[in-house]
Parts: C-alpha cells; sequence; structure tokens
C-alpha cells in the first residue's frame, strides 16, 4: 500500500501561522487560570480564529467557506494541541462536515454560512456505557406528526453551553440517525458539565428527555464512518501537537536538572526512553500527515487502513511520553504545579476516545490479515 | 542525459526477462543473507560465480566509467536492475565492500592507477575486498584504532588486529584504518588509510565462528605485515577523514556505488507471509488473538518506518529536528528487524526450537536470521551508542 505524504504550501502556511498564533495566544498559565471557566478562551481569541478563516476551512466555498480538506485543518489543530488550547474548532468543523456530508440543502445553505462565520457547533455522540461504536445510539428519537421527541442521555459534548447548535445521534425506528437541535430549546437543566481527567476540556452531559424538536431537523443521510475518520484525525492532530511538547517539556527538564552533580539527561535511564519519547513523535506525525493526504485523497479501505494506524500510534506515543514526564519530574512530577499532569491527562482523554489502541488494532486484524 | 520512459521501461522489461531465465536456482544449500554471513567455499563459488554472470552481461557498475570497466550508463539504469533483483529474490552481489564502499571510494578520491588497478576486478569479483576498521578492543569507539603502520623505505609495517573482517578468508584487499601516529592533537590525527593487498606474508585471517555456528567473518592478525608505501590513500593523518567518507558510501548517504542487490531483503510482509502458513496447536496461527495482535504490530511499525522515510523529504514537517528520522533510521529499522524475526520463531511452535537442518521450518532460516539481525544491532555503532547519539546530537541532551 502505498506511504504517500502530501503537504502542500498552504498547509505549510497555516502551520506556521497556527504555531506562532497559538504559541503567542494560549500560554500555559492562561490554560490553566481558566480551567474553571466556561469557555477555554477569552471570546476575542475566538474571533481571531475566525478571522484568520479557521472556522471555515473544510467547509465549501459556496456556504462561505475555504473549500479545503481535513488535511489543511490537521496543521491548525496540531499547533493547538502543542498549546494545550481546547478550543470549539474541531467540534465545530466536525458539525460542519456532518451537514456536508448527510444535512438536507436546507439544513446546509442555514447553518454552514453561520458555522463558517464564526458560530459554534457541537455534536453529542457518545453515551454512558463509553461504547466507542457509533451506530447503536440508545437515546430515542420518536416522530409524532411535525415533531420528534427526543429522549435518553448523551455524554462528553464539547462546549455544549455555548453552541448554538448540535447534531446528535439518536436511534429512530430502530435506525441509527442524526439530528440536528438548536441549543436554545434546551431546559435549563439539560447540560451538566462533566468531570474529566482532561480538565482544559468543556465537556457536557446532556438529558434530552423533554427536548422536542421539528421533524425537518432529521438529517436525510448518516455519515457515522467519515464522523468517526474526521475524529481520529483531529484527535490525532492534537495528540501530535501534545507529543512534542511534552517532549519538549522532558528534554528542558532534563538539560536543567542537576542530581549527584550531574544533569540528570547524562543519565542513560533518563536518555534512552527520551529518545523513545521522540521516535514515538516521529511516527505520530509521519502517520498523521499520511492519515490526513488518504482522508482527502484515499480509497475507502486505504483510509481505514490509515486512520485506524494514526490513532493507535498517536494514543500509545502521547500516553507513554505523559507518563515518563511525570516520571523524570521526580518528585515535582507528582505535584499538581508541575506541568507533565497536564500533558498526562491530555494524553489520556484522547486516547480513550474514537477507540484506543487496543481497538484499533483489533479492527486492523481484520482488515490486514483476514481474507 | 535524458532517457524516454519508454526506453526504461523497456530495459526493465529486459533485465526482467534476463533475471528469470539466468536466475541461478537453488543450490540445494541455504544461502547467506548477506556478504556478511558467507560462511563456507561452496556458498562463496556459487556467489561469486553468479555476480560475474551479472557482470558479464552488463548489468553491474552500469553508472560506473567505461575506461576502468564500468559501463558509462545513467544511473537509472542500475536503479531499475537492483529493484529487479529485489522484486525476483535473485541472490545479491557478494563483493559489496568492493561495489558499494571502496569502489565508489576509489572513484571518487584514488588516482588514475587506483581506478584502472582495482576497479574491473571489484565488478567482476576476481577481486574480493575486505574492510579493516574495527578492533577487537574498540568497536564503536573506531577513532581510537590501534593497529599500528610504520613506514620503513617503500613499505608500511603493520602490527595488531582486526576483527569482524567479513570475506576476510577470500579477499584480496583490504580498506585498512591504522595509525601511524600517536602525536597528532587528538586520536584522529594519528590515523591513515590504506587500499592494503591481504595475500602478504604476516597477514593472516582467522575465521571467527559465529553464534549460528557458521563462518562469516574473520579476526585478521597483522605480524610485521610488509605492504608497499604507495598504497595509502591521501597523506598520512588524513585517514579518519577518508574513513568518514567511507562510511557516507556504506550508509547509503551518497550515492556512487556499483550497485546491485546487496543483501538478500527479508521485511515484515516475509513474516506476515510465514504467519499465513503457519499453525500452531493444529490451528492456524492467525487464529491466535495474541499472534494476531502483534502481527499487526509489527505491520504497523514497518508502516511508520516507511512514512517516516516519506515525511524526512518534506522540510516544512521537519522544522524542529531536521536529522531526527535520518539520524534514527539504523536504530529503528535494525530493532524492529531483530524483534520481528524473534516472532518468527514463536510461529512455529515446537518446532521454533529447531535449528537449521532439513526438518526446521524454512530449513531453520528463521533461525538463522534472527541470530544474523544481532550483526546490524551491535556492528556500525550498537544500538545502545545509536541511542545515545540520538538523544545527544538530536535532542541536545548532556553526554552520558
Amino acid at each position: 500500500m502505498s506511504n504517500i505524504i502530501k503537504f502542500t504550501a498552504e498547509q505549510s502556511m497555516l502551520l506556521d501561522t497556527a504555531m506562532d498564533f497559538c504559541e503567542k495566544n494560549s500560554p500555559i498559565n492562561l490554560v490553566r487560570s481558566r480551567i474553571e471557566e466556561d469557555q477555554s478562551l477569552p471570546s476575542d481569541l475566538w474571533l481571531a480564529m475566525v478571522e484568520l478563516g479557521w472556522t471555515g476551512i473544510t467547509i465549501p466555498e459556496s456556504y462561505g467557506g475555504l473549500g479545503l480538506g481535513f488535511s489543511d485543518l490537521v496543521p491548525v489543530v496540531e499547533a493547538m494541541g502543542r498549546n494545550l488550547m481546547s478550543t470549539p474548532l474541531v467540534w465545530s468543523a466536525m458539525t460542519a462536515n456532518t451537514l456536508v456530508k448527510a444535512g438536507s440543502d436546507k439544513q446546509k445553505s442555514h447553518w454552514l454560512p453561520k458555522l463558517a462565520a464564526g458560530t459554534i457547533g457541537t455534536m453529542a455522540l457518545v453515551e454512558t456505557d463509553g461504547s466507542w461504536v457509533l451506530t447503536e445510539p440508545t437515546a430515542k428519537g420518536v416522530i409524532e406528526g411535525e415533531s420528534i421527541l427526543l429522549s435518553g442521555t448523551k455524554c462528553f459534548v464539547h462546549d455544549a453551553s455555548i453552541s448554538e447548535v448540535m447534531i446528535v445521534s439518536v436511534q429512530i425506528k430502530g435506525e441509527a440517525r442524526l439530528v440536528l437541535v438548536e441549543t436554545s430549546s434546551f431546559p435549563a437543566t439539560a447540560l451538566v458539565r462533566e468531570v474529566v481527567i482532561d480538565e482544559t476540556r468543556r465537556c457536557y452531559q446532556l438529558v434530552l428527555d423533554g427536548i422536542e424538536i421539528p421533524a425537518e431537523q432529521l438529517l436525510p443521510k448518516t455519515c457515522f464512518d467519515e464522523i468517526e475518520q474526521a475524529a481520529i484525525l483531529l484527535l490525532s492532530a492534537e495528540m501530535a501537537g501534545g507529543h512534542a511538547s511534552t517532549l519538549n517539556l522532558i528534554i528542558d527538564y532534563l538539560k536543567t536538572r542537576k542530581q549527584f552533580d550531574r544533569f540528570i539527561g547524562s543519565y542513560q535511564a533518563l536518555k534512552h526512553p527520551t529518545v523513545d519519547v521522540l521516535l514515538g513523535l516521529e511516527a505520530s506525525r509521519s502517520h498523521l500527515y499520511h492519515a490526513a493526504t488518504m482522508l482527502d485523497n484515499g480509497k475507502d479501505e486505504e483510509k481505514d487502513v490509515a486512520l485506524r494506524m494514526l490513532k493507535a500510534v498517536a494514543s500509545e506515543g502521547f500516553a507513554f511520553a505523559g507518563d515518563r514526564a511525570i516520571q523524570f519530574h521526580g518528585g515535582f512530577g507528582f505535584t499538581y504545579e508541575c506541568d507533565a499532569q497536564l500533558f498526562l491527562r491530555r494524553a489520556l482523554w484522547c486516547q480513550h476516545q474514537f477507540g484506543d489502541e487496543t481497538h484499533h488494532r483489533t479492527c486492523l486484524a481484520s482488515l490486514l490479515l483476514d481474507g | 542525459m535524458n532517457v524516454s520512459e519508454q526506453a526504461l521501461n523497456e530495459f526493465r522489461q529486459e533485465i526482467s526477462n534476463w533475471l528469470i531465465e539466468n536466475n541461478p536456482g537453488d543450490p540445494g544449500f541455504l544461502l547467506p543473507e548477506s556478504f556478511m554471513e558467507v560462511g563456507t567455499d561452496a556458498q562463496f563459488e556459487y556467489l561469486r560465480a553468479w555476480q560475474r554472470k551479472v557482470y558479464d552481461a552488463g548489468y553491474l557498475g552500469m553508472a560506473w566509467p567505461e575506461e576502468y570497466g564500468g559501463r558509462g550508463k545513467p544511473q537509472v539504469f542500475q536503479d531499475i536492475v537492483s529493484q529487479e533483483m529485489a522484486r525476483q529474490r535473485v541472490p545479491f552481489m557478494t563483493n559489496t565492500i568492493g561495489l558499494n564502499w571502496a569502489g565508489p571510494l576509489i572513484l571518487q578520491r584514488g588516482s588514475e592507477e587506483d581506478k584502472k588497478k582495482y576497479i574491473k576486478g571489484i565488478l567482476n569479483a576476481d577481486d574480493i575486498w575486505c574492510q579493516g576498521f574495527s578492533e577487537p578492543d574498540h568497536g564503536s569507539d573506531l577513532g581510537n584504532a590501534q593497529v599500528k603502520a610504520t613506514k620503513d623505505g617503500d613499505d608500511y609495517i603493520i602490527n595488531g588486529s582486526k576483527i569482524w573482517t567479513s570475506l576476510g578468508s577470500y579477499a584480496k584487499y583490504m580498506i585498512l584504518l591504522a595509525r601511524t601516529s600517536n602525536d597528532g592533537p587528538s586520536k584522529y590525527a594519528g590515523l591513515s588509510f590504506f587500499l592494503a593487498p591481504m595475500k602478504v606474508d604476516g597477514i593472516e585471517p582467522k575465521p571467527i565462528k559465529k553464534l549460528t555456528s557458521e563462518f562469516g567473518f574473520c579476526q585478521t592478525f597483522f605480524n610485521e605485515a610488509r605492504i608497499p608505501a604507495n598504497c595509502i590513500m591521501g597523506n598520512e593523518g588524513e585517514g579518519w577523514q577518508v574513513a568518514m567518507a567511507t562510511l557516507m558510501f556504506e550508509r547509503g548517504n551518497v550515492g556512487g556505488q556499483a550497485g546491485g542487490l546487496a543483501v538478500m531483503d527479508i521485511n515484515v510482509n516475509d513474516v506476515l507471509e510465514l504467519a499465513r502458513r503457519s499453525t500452531r496447536n493444529g490451528k492456524p496461527a492467525l487464529d491466535d488473538p495474541l499472534i494476531k495482535d502483534q502481527m499487526v504490530q509489527f505491520l504497523i511499525e514497518a508502516k511508520s518506518n516507511a512514512l517516516m522515510s516519506a515525511r524526512a523529504k518534506i522540510p516544512a514537517l521537519n522544522t524542529e529536528r531536521p536529522n531526527a528520522i535520518a539520524m534514527s533510521g539504523k536504530l529503528r529499522n535494525t530493532e524492529l528487524k531483530r524483534r520481528f524475526c524473534q516472532f518468527a520463531l514463536s510461529l512455529q511452535g515446537a518446532n521454533g526450537g529447531r535449528f537449521v537442518s532439513t526438518n526446521a521450518v524454512d530449513g531453520g532460516k528463521w533461525q538463522r536470521i534472527y541470530f544474523n539481525s544481532f550483526s546490524a544491532t551491535i556492528g556500525g555503532g550498537t544500538t545502545q551508542v545509536q541511542y545515545n547519539i540520538v538523544g545527544e546530537r538530536v535532542l541536545g541532551l548532556p553526554k552520558s
């Protein structure tokens, strides 16, 4: 199978711009100071991102976007990951992409220009049993005349409290479907912020009971495979970014901390595993930009293999990096004050969303070894 | 020189047909995987004859100058030959050190006389070359080489010993790194480089039995051995510089090699192919979920290495540590190979315990490959030294 990586001048420019922007605007003390807030970013920063055009990257030009692919969003998300930014960008883009793939003309022409212009959207896909299978929601939608009555509970809905629109997966007549919900229709008690391991993320539980939406808000098609693939790609971009920063954090400490009159980085017991952290990063970024290339241009099976390999490699590598970052900081690593925990928490969150490495390797075993 | 696409396609067809017709076939004994494993006269003669046949047909040294024995064609023709040889899995070209290290070095730095004297014999395998770099006490620390070369009239007198001399018993020449002085400003400054004749009184290559119980390497003893002074390459004291230029050819960092297949390539797909026809406890090995998962992990890791090579070619994706992928290549590839060869044994049930013999799976090839895979994780700088190199030169960590 091909080992192609395409990286255009456009992507390169986006990467440079995003690296500068995120480094400048998301210093780690800002990320820490906003953990309790509903928004990870000051609103003017979101507006600046909208102005840079990032919210429209994957939206077709006819709907006010830039008409680029997910491979062009990847550099931006990687840069955000390096600086532990948790912006609504990823899930807004996911929402827009789902509408592009499965929405009606009316849904598209109403929401896509808004999303391109910075309206925040999100998706409610996961449920309390923690299953990664997107096509088996237990939340329900019952069509009654011109309405759909929703019930059940979704969880891990990113940035739900500041989103205007949401796509929710529910079972309608025994089939997994997607519906579009405006958050203005929610009762006050519908959203509860959840305690998640990555404190820089805003995740909400959504109780659908009692919410009623117009029947025309049912998406005519579904695109669960595409949703999963895009989510894996963007999560992995975030992981590759976080992984790079974790490596830098380890290196800085190994070069400045002394024990027994020697810099601890001179000890091979620390040096060699740090090289493994580097090799994991080089592998992740290589899979990342290959999978991005495949997602936009590849055949179905190539896409599937590339994305699952990516998620397995990125998850395992970043979790290892975070784990070693704690250990190599010694006693300081055990404290909340040490930034290593922020990265380990980020790694663990990402590892366990949309399939961990074991899950994807099991899928790869059928793809690569069966038949 | 521009060559048309059509001409190249025609050439590929030509060499492909030639290889099918001339493949020397099964010799009836296990062939070595590379020049480092040639352990018997039968293996050596078989391989030497094969190289000569390829050269005589015009398919080796195709891009080397005609006046010295090459064919003076664009490099692309030789590349096609090498690719087809790998694809058809024909035996490798056994005079590897001559073809790929000493030969290009002589073409790059040698005198006119050197080129006339050495190049043709390298190509037709009349003159086998070996390498005298490592010493018993200085493996990874090459710059500390202690074999002495003392100028005496028109000769140098060589004393000491070199180790891991592949093809040492068959070689006519050695590229030799020896110490001509201890007074220089650094250990490197006292080294000189020789194109030394091997069939000389006082030079004795003694075969070393490897962990595979085969031969293939020698320890070469020098006892008051006289070699002509004019076989020095460059001046006294320039040996380290010439040795580094040689390593650039050895590691493939620069082109100019004669080409042709240099090793019998074993990759992860060969292990997959073995896995598909293996059974454990009477059932297909790939029915075992743990075996399956290990196989998938090896496929992923091999893919990682392939994708890293692809990404290394894109500067915009390598701004932070431009050398990371290149400098870790040996470490990654050789360790992966060692581990998947080890895994190949666990596909064989109780037969994993066999060794080279007719009852072993594939004649015991996998046991032998696993053992020989250590030559790459140890030779050319051990994995552990590679970790230090990457940690220090790529990550900037303090020296150990």
